[in-house]
């Protein structure tokens, strides 16, 4: 199934879905060095975002979040990708400085269309995303 | 959102990688906002200062950038950072934290933005006037340009404000356009507010109701209404709410309210309230003064009534580096050591790393202050005035 999305943040990547229908809070949230979920009570919690295709609502919380996003990327354990219901400004501007490929505003619902476990290929360059 | 030929080849990498991802920054912003343009600015504060904030993450995209050759086009300066950069010993600071935090100002100093330190620039000086659109980041410093002088700026994130100031733009959108800068909740006065901590109660409740919202305030006092006061309402407001801008009837250069908006009467009862509320410590191991950065004049002040005596506890009294130099030649910061307290420059009780350095609960007579020291600082606090924190 392919569906298209605004680009955000352009790149290529293929991944395994992690999806969350909590916002993300960068900072605080998620442990830069390891790229586990840390934030207590959030549904990702001690799960990895490494490597994966990270699908959620939106950021949350400080916008230093964007320079996490960064600090991951230097450390190997930044999300493969990144779907979003709405981007807003950490979240996008840690995309672009991390240059992590990332889309939002994907047609239709993307609880229905993701699900974890899945692997999606997302094309951030033309603005799609193909899930298997 | 359009880009000229020139903001194309920027984009397009021609004008180097720094410029690029700043860019890529602004026009993503500008698209996910609805923006139909850049538009200039004059100037660009930026914050993400301390290294009690922003941490390794933060200074290691600061010196990537850098290297990148990112450099300030237009006037850009930075808010507080974790310390005072030449007295960080005397106030007590780890010197492993010293150590980072000079590491971010010199990425800083490579990217030409000027270490002001302050989240007051308007008390140096800098003074955008009206309808001048600026970049700013300190929330407390966009209410008071926005507010007080009616400038126009968005809450920048530290991200896109260095962004701003490397290209010397932003996207025309949020409250650049007048459309977007009309209050929709009235607070009707009909308290005393007599004193500083009148403002950062009213602030405290006035931000949890407006959230995101501009209010408007009626019946404020002018003669108590001053730029002290002021400054202190709209800090409160942007920490207990995200307000950005407000309006105060007599007071403010501008006023666009509505007829029939939603009217909310304050009474100093709520008040007085409020202030019992944020109070949650007895005796405290720290009083702090300068939130947002004090005057020449509240130096003045509080080196007056320390005339004489002894302090029983730290008091820090902060400021920006500059308004520091003043406090010195007048000796108002010798009066305060004196008494046992200290000047502060280019730092505050918000961003430096007091948790750190053994204090337990600290004394403020700032509505914001009250709120940071809690949440950020894990701080019991005596929320105040200063003659009664002295």
């Amino acid at each position: 199934m392919k569906v298209v999305g605004r680009i955000i943040s352009k790149g290529i990547a293929e991944g395994e879905v992690l999806m969350s229908k909590e916002p993300i809070s960068f900072l605080g949230g998620v442990d830069a060095k390891t790229g586990i979920v840390v934030e207590k009570g959030h549904p990702l919690e001690d799960k990895s975002i490494a490597g994966k295709v990270l699908v959620f609502p939106r950021g949350k919380g400080s916008t230093v979040g964007s320079y996490v996003l960064y600090q991951l990327k230097k450390n190997g354990k930044a999300p493969a990708a990144i779907i979003c219901t709405s981007a807003e400004i950490i979240v996008a501007a840690g995309a672009i400085i991390a240059e992590i490929p990332m889309l939002d505003r994907i047609e239709g619902d993307i609880n229905a269309l993701f699900k974890s476990g899945q692997r999606a290929f997302v094309n951030a360059d033309k603005g799609y995303v193909e899930v298997f | 959102m359009l880009l000229t030929k020139d903001e194309g080849k920027i984009l397009d990498g021609e004008l180097g990688e720094g410029k690029q991802k700043a860019m890529q920054i602004l026009k993503t912003i500008g698209e996910i906002y609805d923006a139909d343009r850049l538009i200039p600015v004059t100037s660009a504060q930026v914050a993400g200062v301390s290294y009690k904030t922003i941490g390794d993450a933060g200074l290691e995209f600061l010196e990537d950038f850098a290297a990148k050759g990112a450099r300030a086009s237009i006037p850009a300066f930075l808010n507080p950072a974790g310390m005072d950069l030449k007295n960080w010993e005397e106030m007590g600071i780890p010197r492993k934290f010293a150590e980072m935090q000079l590491k971010v100002m010199k990425a800083y100093a490579s990217m030409g933005i000027s270490a002001t330190c302050t989240c007051t620039p308007y008390l140096i000086g800098i003074r955008p006037k009206r309808g001048e659109h600026i970049a700013w980041s300190e929330s407390s410093a966009i209410s008071f340009a926005n507010s007080m002088l009616g400038a126009r700026t968005n809450r920048e994130s530290a991200v896109t404000a260095l962004a701003s100031a490397v290209i010397g733009k932003t996207p025309n959108f949020g409250l650049h356009l007048n459309n977007n800068r009309v209050a929709s909740v009235v607070f009707e006065i009909k308290a005393g507010m007599s004193k500083l901590t009148d403002f950062g109660a009213l602030g405290i409740f006035a931000g949890r109701l407006a959230k995101e919202r501009i209010p408007a305030f009626e019946g404020m006092n002018r003669s108590f209404a001053n730029e002290d006061r002021m400054k202190s309402l709209g800090a409160a407001m942007a920490a207990s709410g995200s307000v950005a801008l407000y309006y105060a009837k007599g007071i403010t250069p501008e006023w666009v309210v509505p007829a029939g908006i939603e009217r909310v009467p304050i009474e100093q009862k709520q008040l007085d309230e409020m202030k019992a509320k944020m109070q949650s410590a007895d005796s405290v191991d720290l009083v702090t003064i300068g939130c947002p950065h004090c005057s020449l004049q509240e130096i003045k002040e509080i080196a007056w009534r320390l005339k004489g005596k002894k302090l029983k506890m730290k008091l820090w009294v902060c400021t920006s580096g500059k308004v520091k130099e003043q406090a010195d030649k007048e000796g108002y910061s010798a009066a305060i050591r004196e008494a046992g307290g200290l000047v502060v420059a280019d730092t505050c009780m918000v961003v430096a790393p007091i948790e750190q350095m053994g204090f337990k609960s600290t004394g403020a007579n700032s509505g914001k202050a009250a709120i940071y020291l809690q949440s950020l600082c894990r701080q019991k606090v005596s929320f105040k005035d200063v003659e009664e924190l002295l």
